[in-house]
């Protein structure tokens, strides 16, 4: 067949790798959740979160050898979720600024 | 004229027949005629909703129906306009039919995937008629909470439904046009060698995937509030009315460019077309769609200035909303200025696609005035803010609708339309557009507010000029609907390029083949380069 | 305009006729569903608008109503879905390298995976159901708190995102199914197998999003006393 894709192939090994450093990562989450660290727990719990999706992104969905375009697609992606919650939050985070009713 | 000649070539049209052969087609040509069809009927149900609003407005009691009747009257013609006509409109059957051929590629991407996205728009559509014969739904198209899921007794959920399952239809549409303006252009089709009209489609394919899917998650969760009794939306439980409303803003405001942006495609491309040169700025046109797209989605919170979003929320909006003015006086702009000196004919898109600038103009600046916090609170829902966004969906999106309907039909049937009575009905339709709208704006001041069936008697005058506008209107939409139809069979047959027009749509045959072109044309020249423009060219006077 | 691309060519799975090269088409395929998964992003992040908002508005209540919740389960769950991404990822490395029965083993343990995690999720939900923490229900009661009303709308959350998220998951254990049906039959080989790699992209966001939704909804302030 002509027109083939060329294609990178990851070993075993590197899948086996990211396989454990994800479930090391769950067990570190949990763990980290039980001790008082106050308004840093839930910037913790994200920045976990944020490395396993970045292992599952760059590792299993390939997006290590994807092109250009995937990548921007992504985070355009994230960047809109981001717009959603950010431009939200100016309403919510604001709401009891002026000490009047509604405002 | 010779009608054996159409039909000896193999087109679209008659290279296989049946219905069959329709409602299982993967050819993007006729699935974009299926949406002509469907959209047209939408289109004429919305119509008979809003004769039903004007007609009960004609008098200031509320003698024609009752006020719940009314109250249905609106949600439905603005639930049916809105998401059934003029989201899919120019995107699911110009862009539908012309985004492949223009870019020089035997079909979409994903032909199945775009026959699915009409399917999920009949079956949106036949829920939403559903919910409509079964009582209708009164919550306006906006489904405001908490009423929309706490008190309203109509057919919210079906309604609902209805809307979700056709804004897959949306974002299927806008995914297939992206995924094929990046893979599928012909060989030397480079991004800025695309017309204008492919960027518009483009940008919106990114509205329609980037903000659909947040008003999808929104309706399942006032379904959800209206079944389950969640909470999230419910004041009593401690949550917040007014977070559904960021919610359905976020896609609703970009939501209008869904409708305007591919319009403004159109624009482009007619405008260059009838004054025969290049759209000037072209550049600028190009990224000004994708400007909008973007800007489009930090808006949304200039609908809440008095839903009690905080006072500071409403400042940043405020400030953003300006920005959408830029890239749209952009374009404005640089259509004005490719009419300068420009060989300028006056057929009948033309002067559909002059009507859009002037309205559109207008409509744009008026929605400066809403954007306004200050302004904003004395004419928040009152028949101003009504006036602007007719004068941007109505004398904007319809008007280039109507315009582009015209200027492709050659194309898309084989068949020109009548020329006078077609300048006949695109004047007739001007003024009584002008005529419906232009007295709202004045209504919206002087404090009428939408959503009434009854009103003092001083409001009278206006809403009669406004009512006898929109007998007009409905003239104007009526004659083409009529000699459209009529020229299918007994309209001139029309040559490949009639407009002599550059487009690769117009190097190939009338009504195209079924893969768009004989041999895959490969692109030597800029986009609108009037220079080696070959084919015959019919004086329009 | 001259021309030497011809315009017909004989249609295959792997090369669709308004393609030119299966290149283009496995490009055009895989750029689909990363947008495809950016509208799932955006559909998901109405709920996370939510979650974010509430969250904020009543942390003491979600952290009490995220106790409640069982830790245990939670991870081992979590745990079962990130194996089940690297055995879809094995599958497409199988397709990677042709190797037919490697394709089906690995996502036969995908689907195995999936549907242990859909069970233990399920078992969640009734226990909820028991503990009359569900949202709908007149009986409804989360105790330590005299805030019901902001309980329910965690509750609420908590249904509806883990909710949204198995349906999700439902719709991937169908995708499998048809691939692995399709894989028997013979379908797939080295030089086409782009419907396991796009469902692969598929599981993994639904992954993604899971990473996301354990310690939003069950690892809420756990340090404080009950």
């Amino acid at each position: 067949m002509s027109g083939h894709v060329h294609e990178h192939i990851d070993s075993t090994k590197t899948y086996v790798v990211v396989l454990l450093a994800l479930l090391v990562a769950t067990v570190v989450t949990t763990l980290v959740a039980f001790v008082d660290l106050g308004n840093f727990s839930v910037v913790v719990a994200l920045l976990i979160a944020v490395c396993k999706m970045m292992l599952v992104a760059l590792f299993f969905m390939h997006v290590r050898y994807s092109t250009r375009l995937t990548k921007l697609v992504l985070i355009g992606g994230l960047l809109w979720l981001a717009i959603l919650l950010l431009l939200t939050l100016t309403d919510f985070a604001t709401r009891g600024w002026l000490n009047t009713a509604g405002k | 004229m010779n009608t054996a000649a159409v039909q000896e070539r193999t087109n679209y049209l008659n290279e296989s027949y049946g219905l069959k052969s329709w409602l299982l087609t993967k050819d993007h040509k006729r699935i974009a005629v299926l949406y002509f069809i469907t959209i047209s009927v939408f289109f004429a149900m919305g119509g008979v909703f809003a004769s039903l609003i004007r007609t009960e407005l004609l008098t200031p009691p509320g003698d024609l129906v009752s006020s719940e009747t009314y109250n249905k009257l609106f949600t439905m013609h603005g639930v049916i306009m809105v998401f059934f006509f003029l989201i899919p409109s120019v995107p699911a059957t110009m862009g539908n039919f012309f985004l492949p051929i223009m870019i020089g590629a035997r079909d979409l991407a994903f032909p199945r995937i775009n026959l699915l996205s009409w399917y999920l728009l009949i079956v949106g559509g036949a829920l939403a008629i559903f919910a409509m014969v079964a009582g209708g739904v009164d919550t306006g198209w906006t489904f405001y909470t908490p009423y929309s899921t706490t008190y309203s007794n109509s057919y919210v959920i079906a309604t609902a439904l209805g809307i979700f399952v056709a804004g897959f239809s949306s974002i299927l549409t806008g995914l297939n046009f992206i995924v094929t303006v990046h893979r599928m252009r012909a060989p030397g089709m480079t991004w800025f060698r695309m017309p204008l009209f492919v960027w518009a489609n483009y940008a919106t394919g990114v509205i329609q995937v980037l903000g659909t899917p947040v008003i999808a998650v929104t309706l399942v969760l006032v379904f959800c509030e209206r079944v389950f009794h969640i909470g999230i939306f419910d004041p009593a439980l401690g949550g917040d009315p007014v977070l559904f409303q960021h919610l359905f803003w976020f896609y609703s405001h970009p939501a209008v460019y869904i409708m305007v942006l591919p319009a403004m495609g159109v624009i482009s491309e007619l405008v260059s077309t009838f004054s025969r040169k290049p759209v000037f700025g072209y550049g600028f046109v190009a990224f000004s769609s994708m400007a909008i797209a973007v800007i489009g989605f930090l808006v949304w919170g200039h609908h809440l200035f008095v839903s009690g979003q905080s006072l500071y929320a409403g400042l940043v909006f405020s400030f953003l909303s300006y920005f959408v003015a830029i890239p749209s006086a952009i374009k404005v702009f640089n259509w004005t200025a490719t009419l300068y000196k420009g060989s300028i004919s006056y057929a009948t898109p033309m002067l559909y696609a002059f009507g859009f600038i002037g309205l559109f103009t207008i409509g744009g600046l008026t929605g400066l005035f809403v954007a306004s916090l200050g302004m904003d609170v004395h004419v928040t829902d009152t028949y101003f803010v009504i006036a602007h966004f007719h004068y941007v969906m109505v004398g904007g999106t319809i008007m280039a609708y109507l315009g582009g309907v015209h200027y492709w039909w050659p194309k898309m049937t084989g068949r020109m339309y009548p020329e006078g009575w077609a300048k006949l009905s695109a004047l007739i339709v001007f003024i009584g557009f002008n005529l419906t709208f232009f007295p709202q704006f004045i209504l919206g001041y002087l404090g009428m507010p939408r959503r009434y069936h009854a009103y003092p008697d001083e409001f009278q005058v206006l809403h009669v000029l406004s009512t006898a506008g929109a007998s007009v209107l409905a003239v104007g939409y009526l004659m083409p609907a009529i000699y459209l139809f009529w020229s299918l069979r007994y309209g001139e047959v029309a040559g490949a390029n009639p407009w002599g027009a550059p487009g690769l749509e117009w190097q190939t045959a009338s009504p195209p083949p079924t893969h768009n072109f004989d041999k895959i044309p490969v692109v030597t020249q800029e986009a609108y380069d009037f220079s080696k423009v070959a084919g015959e060219v019919i004086e329009v006077g | 305009m001259a021309s030497e691309v011809h315009n017909a060519h004989v249609e295959s799975l792997a090369l669709r006729e308004q393609f030119d090269t299966e290149e283009q088409q496995k490009d055009a395929s895989t750029l689909g569903m990363w947008i495809f998964l950016i509208t799932e992003i955006m559909f998901f992040g109405g709920m996370f608008a939510a979650y974010t908002i509430y969250r904020s508005a009543y942390p003491t209540v979600f952290a009490i109503a995220s106790s409640s919740l069982n830790v245990t389960v939670g991870a081992i769950n979590t745990c079962v879905l990130l194996l089940s991404s690297f055995t879809m990822v094995m599958a497409v490395r199988a397709g990677q390298l042709g190797q037919r029965k490697m394709i089906v083993f690995f996502l036969i343990l995908t689907l195995v995976f999936g549907c242990v995690f859909l069970g233990v999720k399920a078992y969640e939900w009734t226990e909820k159901y028991e503990e009359h923490h569900m949202p709908g229900q007149a009986a409804f009661h989360l105790e330590g708190t005299p805030l019901q009303g902001p309980a329910k709308i965690f509750f609420s959350l908590y249904f509806a995102m883990t909710g949204l998220h198995a349906a999700h998951m439902v719709v991937g254990v169908g995708l499998l199914s048809v691939i692995i049906f399709q894989t028997m039959k013979g379908k797939f080989s080295a030089d086409y197998y782009t419907p396991i790699d796009i469902s692969g992209l598929y599981w993994h966001f639904v992954d993604v999003v899971w990473i996301f939704l354990y310690p939003l909804l069950y690892l809420i302030d756990r340090h404080l006393p009950k």
